[in-house]
């Protein structure tokens, strides 16, 4: 069945749920309209002109009290005992931490891999351990009816058995800045042998899924300049271009030696930018917000190293 | 009781006192007066707040991204969200209807503490004054959405702090609206007026008034810590300083949840107050309903974690707050179930208040659903933070908190005006509200099971049918709220005088003149029976 593009065993056990409950709600809904709108028209004042004085019925309403109370219980009966099996990944799953950050998300396998979109080979088990670098996201993928918060200093864990292969939507459902919208990656079911490939293949096996990933530029990152590979793996290519581009950031191009107007404790100073501007803005990018940008760069930590590179790279551009 | 239209007493509308115009407005504290105040400023709130949400809607079609950036966007929904929640549907019919019927309805002139009744409205006002300031000042308006989530709340840039206090003097307003009523139904009754002859109206107050005094309290310490942890790092919420954002989301929620409560139950009352005039028969099973309030107000406080299922909670908890969610549907079933049954052989005179009360049932029957559908774990974690939840919230607040705000308007307008609107006007303005409505909350919902976050700027290509269904919707909704506010605002100037009691209505204040005099009742009456006593007026 392809009911909203299911793709996991979750789904269908989530599905089954929805369809339990929707059938009974259409059932409700339609009885309460019809019985309404009958006794609208049949009890109008000019068919029915004088009222019977009822003043209720306690058997009526012993009825309708228990039987609501029987069906609203075996709807929580049947959601739960889908959830646990949600819930509870099987032991022999591979367990895939997951590191959200504002705006993105990057995934590391058990042998150490990385990677910007999630690999997972169909009809295997697969751990989720939702972790995040800053403030509260919600990892969803929508055809795995898959849902679980990266909450900060916590993992949260969830699982999943992919049950058809493709490629499926990764969104962010907790509001967490102004690129939340863009926090997006994907999951990619690919046959089992080709993410064995990859997975068991060393540095420089390519990555699985080529022909599902065509449509989507995700370049693999050691093929890009130092500095440019750390802005592209901490997501800040989100909001600052390196072309000119405006974005909700200034963009990095032409930035070194550049002035500009910032905001330093409620006043505006105009200054240059250089080393020591970059490093603060990337370190505590609070302290002194550019006019015209809104406030909301995330902290983002980075190595001594990483923190070379980039600026070496933005001095470059 | 035929004698009253030559009452010696002006009716409320006329200045008495030394003030004259608008000073005796803002000095009154009579409680008619204090209701027209808060009637006035939270539709004038309730249209910002539409205007807000026309714009947003606009944005989904994409063709209007060039003026809205995506942080204005965000500051778009959580002023939208902070301004109807806060400012229009808490406050709600108890700010409106219970301080302007309450009194009349249980046979007092005013209620316990007029002043601390202006004074609620203030509270109010300021309250709104710095929820408009936190917009232009400081960092700018904040973005975290109506939940101000830990720890985005306590690093975003934008004023959350402002408006995060503003919600926290809003609270006191509510807050001490619930003591005042409290007391007001406890001390006021007239003598005869035994608990169970109150109408349901005053019970559905009554319960309400006692989650604002119970839970408020909670969101505004909440509110005062995330202030004091943004200024002062003090680290109960950022992790970063050892505290736990989770600790937020459930102080957030232990109110937030019954605040919903707070929202619906007079709407509800309302519902039960206007359906035996239009049936001329004694609502079906008013000790159930009665009872019903009370128990959606206990039981609703134990159900708050049913927001966090994907949080991380153990699931034993989710377990637990599953259990009771489905519980607390219960006495919600009850009174749909009592209020169609008191369309049973009753003599139904089809008048504008009932059509939208009979709205109110069809579109609270599907926002009430949806919620129990989200209070299946199994579903609730594909639905959770999606368009489903803002689809299901918009069915029960506006759908039910609105419709029976709307029908109750309909219903008192007569009474607080003595005017009468065009009915043909208002069936006419009820056609694009009733499809509009549909199409943008239920295309919502649709979004939601396909997988559609919600606070999202841009959208996935999949998703923009919907939209597109959802943003038309919207402007038939707006198109017959402009109509039905309009004909409203013509028959307070133009309409024709609309009498003492044009439904034949029993409780009360269909007893006094219309527009009531200055403290209601020449007499305070003795009251010998239950509320909708129709008998009596059949002898006739």
């Amino acid at each position: 069945m392809d009911w909203m593009n299911q793709a996991a065993i979750s789904a269908q056990k989530s599905d089954a749920v929805f369809f339990y409950v929707f059938g009974l709600s259409v059932a409700f809904l339609i009885f309460i309209t019809v019985l309404m709108i009958y006794f609208v028209v049949r009890y109008n004042k000019k068919r029915h002109p004088k009222a019977e004085q009822i003043e209720g019925h306690v058997g009526l309403e012993i009825v309708w009290t228990t039987v609501p109370l029987v069906l609203f219980l075996s709807i929580f009966y049947y959601g739960w005992t889908n959830y646990e099996y949600m819930r509870q990944a099987p032991r022999d799953a591979m367990a895939i931490k997951v590191t959200a950050r504002q705006w993105s998300w990057s995934f590391e396998y058990p042998n150490g891999k990385q990677s910007k979109v999630l690999f997972a080979p169909i009809g295997k088990p697969m751990k989720v351990e939702v972790r995040s670098a800053d403030v509260v996201h919600g990892f969803f993928v929508p055809s795995f009816r898959l849902k679980i918060d990266a909450v900060p200093a916590r993992a949260n864990t969830t699982w999943f058995q992919a049950t058809k292969l493709g490629s499926y939507d990764i969104q962010c459902t907790v509001i967490c800045g102004v690129d939340h919208s863009l926090m997006l990656s994907k999951v990619i079911v690919v046959p089992e042998d080709e993410f064995k490939a990859w997975y068991f293949g060393g540095e420089d096996a390519p990555e699985p899924g080529k022909a599902l990933r065509a449509a989507e530029a995700h370049p693999d990152l050691k093929d890009l300049p130092p500095g440019l590979a750390v802005l592209t793996a901490k997501g800040c290519l989100a909001c600052h271009s390196v072309d000119g581009k405006p974005k909700v950031g200034p963009t990095l191009k032409a930035l070194y030696g550049r002035e500009q107007q910032i905001l330093i404790a409620g006043d505006y100073k105009t200054i240059t930018v250089d080393d020591a501007y970059l490093r603060r803005s990337i370190t505590n990018p609070m302290d002194q917000v550019v006019r015209g940008y809104p406030p909301a760069m995330p902290q983002t930590a980075l190595s001594e190293q990483e923190l070379n590179e980039v600026v070496r790279y933005i001095k470059g551009l | 009781m035929s004698t009253h239209a030559s009452t010696a007493q002006p009716s409320y509308l006329v200045d008495t006192g030394a003030r004259k115009g608008l000073m005796a407005w803002l000095t009154t504290t009579d409680h008619k007066r204090i209701g027209l105040l808060y009637l006035y400023s939270m539709i004038t709130f309730f249209f910002v707040g539409v205007g807000i949400g026309f714009v947003m809607r606009l944005v989904q079609l994409t063709s209007f991204q060039k003026l809205i950036t995506a942080q204005t966007y965000n500051a778009l929904f959580t002023v939208h969200g902070v301004i109807m929640i806060f400012l229009f549907v808490v406050p709600g019919l108890p700010a409106i209807f219970g301080n302007f019927f309450l009194p009349i309805l249980i046979g007092a002139k005013d209620v316990s503490f007029p002043r601390l009744n202006l004074a609620s409205w203030y509270f109010f006002i300021a309250g709104a004054i710095l929820a408009v300031l936190s917009l232009f000042t400081g960092g700018g308006a904040p973005d975290t959405g109506w939940t101000f989530y830990a720890p985005f709340s306590l690093k975003t840039g934008t004023n959350v702090s402002l408006a995060v206090f503003a919600a926290f003097v809003l609270g006191f307003s509510s807050m001490l609206t619930g003591i005042n009523f409290i007391t007001t139904i406890h001390r006021l009754r007239a003598p005869g007026m035994k608990w169970f002859r109150m109408p349901l109206f005053c019970w559905a107050l009554y319960s309400t008034a006692w989650i604002q005094l119970l839970a408020t309290p909670i969101v505004a310490i909440t509110l005062v810590l995330v202030i004091l942890e943004r200024f002062f790092g003090i680290g109960i919420f950022d992790p970063a300083k050892g505290g736990d954002p989770l600790l937020y989301q459930h102080l957030f929620w232990i109110y937030s949840h019954p605040a919903v409560y707070i929202m619906i139950l007079p709407a509800m009352g309302a519902i039960t107050e206007i359906l035996p005039t239009f049936t001329k028969r004694p609502i079906f099973g008013y000790k159930a309903i009665a009872f019903s309030s009370m128990s959606i107000a206990a039981v609703g406080s134990l159900v708050w974690a049913h927001h966090m299922f994907t949080s991380g909670m153990s699931a034993t908890a989710n377990m637990v707050f599953s259990l009771l969610t489905m519980v607390v549907a219960v006495p919600s079933a009850i009174k749909v179930f009592n209020w169609v049954s008191t369309l049973y052989k009753g003599s139904i005179d089809f008048q504008p208040p009932l059509l939208f009360t009979l709205t109110f049932i069809f579109l609270f029957c599907i926002g009430g659903l949806t919620g129990v559908m989200q209070g299946a774990l199994a579903l609730n974690i594909h639905i959770h933070d999606t368009y489903f939840i803002v689809g299901h919230f918009h069915y029960v607040m506006f759908g039910g908190t609105g419709m029976a705000l709307f029908a109750a308007l309909l219903y008192w307008f007569p009474k607080m005006w003595g005017k009468m609107y065009s009915k043909k006007a208002i069936y006419a303005s009820w056609f694009p509200m009733f499809i509009g409505f549909n199409m943008l909350y239920f295309g919502m919902m649709i979004l939601g099971m396909m997988g559609m976050p919600r606070r999202y700027y841009v959208h996935l290509p999949q998703f923009h049918t919907m939209h597109v269904v959802a943003t038309v919707g919207s402007w038939l909704l707006i198109l017959g709220l402009i109509m039905f506010f309009g004909t409203l605002l013509y028959a307070i100037f133009k309409g024709e005088k609309a009498g003492d009691n044009p439904w034949g209505g029993v409780t009360l204040e269909w007893t006094i003149p219309s527009p009531p005099p200055l403290e209601n009742f020449e007499e305070i009456p003795t009251v010998t029976h239950g509320p909708y006593h129709f008998e009596q007026q059949e002898a006739k």
